[in-house]
């Protein structure tokens, strides 16, 4: 058949453009609009260039906030990925415990975020929690709305709890598709069990790793609703994240200007690690 | 290296195999000669890649023992049995460069650095990837792969046995004459014993000494190609090698000669049967005469293969292959001879005797 090269395919992806526009560009773009104006209400708006931006990148509150947000990606990150690791190897490959881990390991991520929260917020609390009580009665001091350091442990266990399970499902993916025979050939060439790991589970695990490394960065560098239900953000500043502070300014304080300068900072902030992330996991890729 | 037996080995992948149709391997018992060539050859499914997996350990059978130089190795691992194998479709480590790949079973085993560099030069030599030593072994073509695996199954000099699970079969043609006369120079020179699985019959006569032949779980039989070609031992056997396959033609025997339809053929040698058996007459079309003496048949179609010709025809109602000579005349009113060295007789498909 001949081909014919014209410019028509692009009436194919318009929808998709469109939808884009909608849902993504425009939305935006009326942030970018905020960050440039100042406004006394009444929708009156006043041109002011980028003194929001100067505002909020020489503010330590947002310093401050960036610095707590990384730390806990880092440390979500340091926990999650090798942990999911670790499971999605235990899991069994075939029979009655295939279906029966899968659907446990979904439980968590099926339950709504707030709800998560709650969960925990009522599990760790000192007078009535399960999780607080029992350590109260084993003589351990654990507050986590006095103590910013129970504060952290208590947002980070729940955030491993909540998402480990997705790293697990997506290694688990990578794993069952490696066939027998590449465990057979490792047997006959002697490997060990470091080796097997090492040479075939993990390179045929690096692409959904870098999906789940990807997510949970992401993620995990914009949460929001569990921190917030539990501690609130405390105590103090403590777990005051990016978002909460967002939140805090925008809503709470409506400050528009200053919000919408943040927002795009962090958007560009999140863009750039995602785009670093990417790049490094795949470089190993280019030289075959 | 080393002599290999297989003492009754029974093989399910079921729970509790009951009848003979469970078994993927109903029995084996037999013994591969130190050094020895063999083919392992049969239709899919015949059970051909579970005996080579429960030569090398990697299944363990349902029932028998297995024994190298007379000592029992079932309970071994696969690998404390060192046995090099090599899978039907490559496996390559795709991290690694193509040399790491070659070096890695040895280093595994804590073969000195220096030993290793020198044996892996010499298969990248053998293999003729020398050139590509230092490339990662991921994005090489399929041939490029699969000469890598079998790199690292020839690489180690030390193993009792090498096994090859249908090597070939993601291999170009002509890339297949070269890798196979490669396998046979380097079972000369190192003396390897080494089993090679396959389902192509060209592949099994040329590569081995003697060949097994599989049906349904079991060892049919046991020869060389010659012996395979002119005394199958069951009807399978003749359908499978050669082509087109052995003729089989439902017979009665008459005392001293064989009855086919309405036609009589004397034998030398009466065959030993048991009243009840299912007698077939059993002859390669090769062995078959076409000219105007002889017994009638109905020609119904001619293929051209080049030299030959294979005349198929109808012969007591029942279909008949003829291999005819390019030069051969076809009568309209054509006739058959059986060469009587060519006659096989068989007592519910397996072979008792012929030759007239």
């Amino acid at each position: 058949m001949e081909k014919t090269y014209n410019n028509k395919a692009w009436f194919f992806v318009l929808p998709v453009l469109l939808l884009v526009l909608f849902s993504a560009a425009i939305p935006l773009m009326t942030v970018v609009n905020y960050s440039v104006q100042d406004t006394f209400g009444n929708n009156e708006f006043f041109w002011a260039g980028t003194g929001w931006f100067t505002e909020i990148l020489n503010s330590d509150r947002f310093w401050a906030a960036l610095q707590r947000n990384l730390l806990f990606s880092v440390i979500i990150l340091a926990l999650e990925i090798p942990l999911g690791i670790f499971i999605a190897l235990n899991m069994p490959k075939k029979g009655l415990g295939v279906p029966v881990c899968l659907v446990l390991m979904s439980l968590p991520l099926l339950i709504p975020w707030n709800v998560v929260g709650t969960i925990w917020q009522v599990f760790g609390r000192v007078d009535i929690g399960l999780l607080g009580r029992t350590l109260a009665i084993l003589g351990i001091d654990y507050n986590y709305v006095r103590d910013p350091l129970d504060a952290w442990v208590t947002v980070i266990v729940m955030d491993v709890w909540h998402w480990t399970s997705l790293v697990v499902l997506l290694c688990y993916a990578g794993l069952v598709s490696i066939p027998d025979a590449y465990y057979q050939a490792a047997k006959i060439d002697g490997a060990s069990r470091w080796s097997v790991f090492r040479f075939i589970q993990l390179p045929k695990m690096k692409r959904v790793l870098l999906i789940a490394v990807l997510l949970r960065f992401m993620d995990s560098f914009m949460i929001y609703t569990e921190p917030f239900v539990v501690t609130g953000g405390g105590p103090g500043n403590s777990t005051t994240f990016l978002s909460i502070d967002l939140v805090k300014m925008a809503v709470g304080q409506f400050d528009l200007g200053p919000a919408a300068a943040m927002s795009i900072v962090y958007f560009l902030i999140i863009l750039l690690m995602s785009w670093i992330f990417y790049t490094v996991m795949t470089s190993s890729d280019k030289d075959a | 290296m080393a002599r290999i037996t297989l003492d009754h080995i029974r093989h399910a992948y079921g729970a509790n195999p009951v009848a003979d149709s469970d078994y993927a391997l109903r029995e084996v018992h037999h013994e591969w000669n130190d050094g020895g060539a063999y083919a392992l050859l049969g239709p899919s499914g015949c059970g051909k890649t579970t005996l080579l997996n429960i030569i090398s350990g990697l299944l363990q059978p349902s029932h028998g023992r297995i024994l190298f130089d007379g000592n029992d190795v079932t309970e071994v691992s696969t690998q404390g049995r060192n046995i090099a194998q090599v899978f039907q479709f490559p496996v390559i480590y795709d991290t690694m460069t193509v040399y790491d790949n070659l070096a890695f079973p040895l280093r595994n085993r804590k073969v000195p650095e220096a030993e290793v560099d020198k044996r892996v030069r010499d298969m990248l030599g053998i293999i003729d990837l020398a050139d590509w030593a230092d490339r990662k072994a991921r994005g090489l073509t399929a041939d490029q792969k699969q000469k890598i695996s079998l790199g690292r199954g020839l690489v180690r000099n030390d193993v009792n046995a090498i096994l090859f699970d249908e090597p070939l079969t993601v291999i170009d043609p002509h890339m297949k004459w070269v890798l196979r006369s490669q396998l046979k120079r380097i079972h000369k020179q190192f003396g390897f014993t080494m089993v090679y699985v396959t389902h192509d019959q060209t592949e099994a006569l040329t590569f081995a000494d003697k060949v097994v032949v599989m049906y349904e779980g079991e060892i049919v039989q046991i020869g060389t190609p010659a012996e395979l070609f002119e005394k199958p031992s069951h009807t399978f056997v003749g359908y499978f090698i050669g082509s087109p396959g052995m003729n089989v033609l439902p017979a009665q025997l008459n005392e001293r000669s064989v009855v086919v339809g309405s036609q009589r053929m004397d034998l030398n040698v009466p065959p030993q049967t048991k009243p009840g058996d299912r007698i077939e007459l059993g002859i390669r079309p090769e062995f078959i005469h076409l000219g105007r003496e002889g017994m009638p048949v109905k020609i119904s179609r001619i293929e051209d293969i080049g030299r030959r010709r294979i005349v198929r025809a109808e012969f007591e109602g029942k279909p008949l292959a003829i291999v005819a000579d390019e030069n051969t005349e076809i009568p309209a009113e054509a006739r058959v001879s059986f060469d009587p060295a060519g006659i096989n007789i068989y007592a519910n498909s397996w072979r008792v005797g012929g030759e007239a």
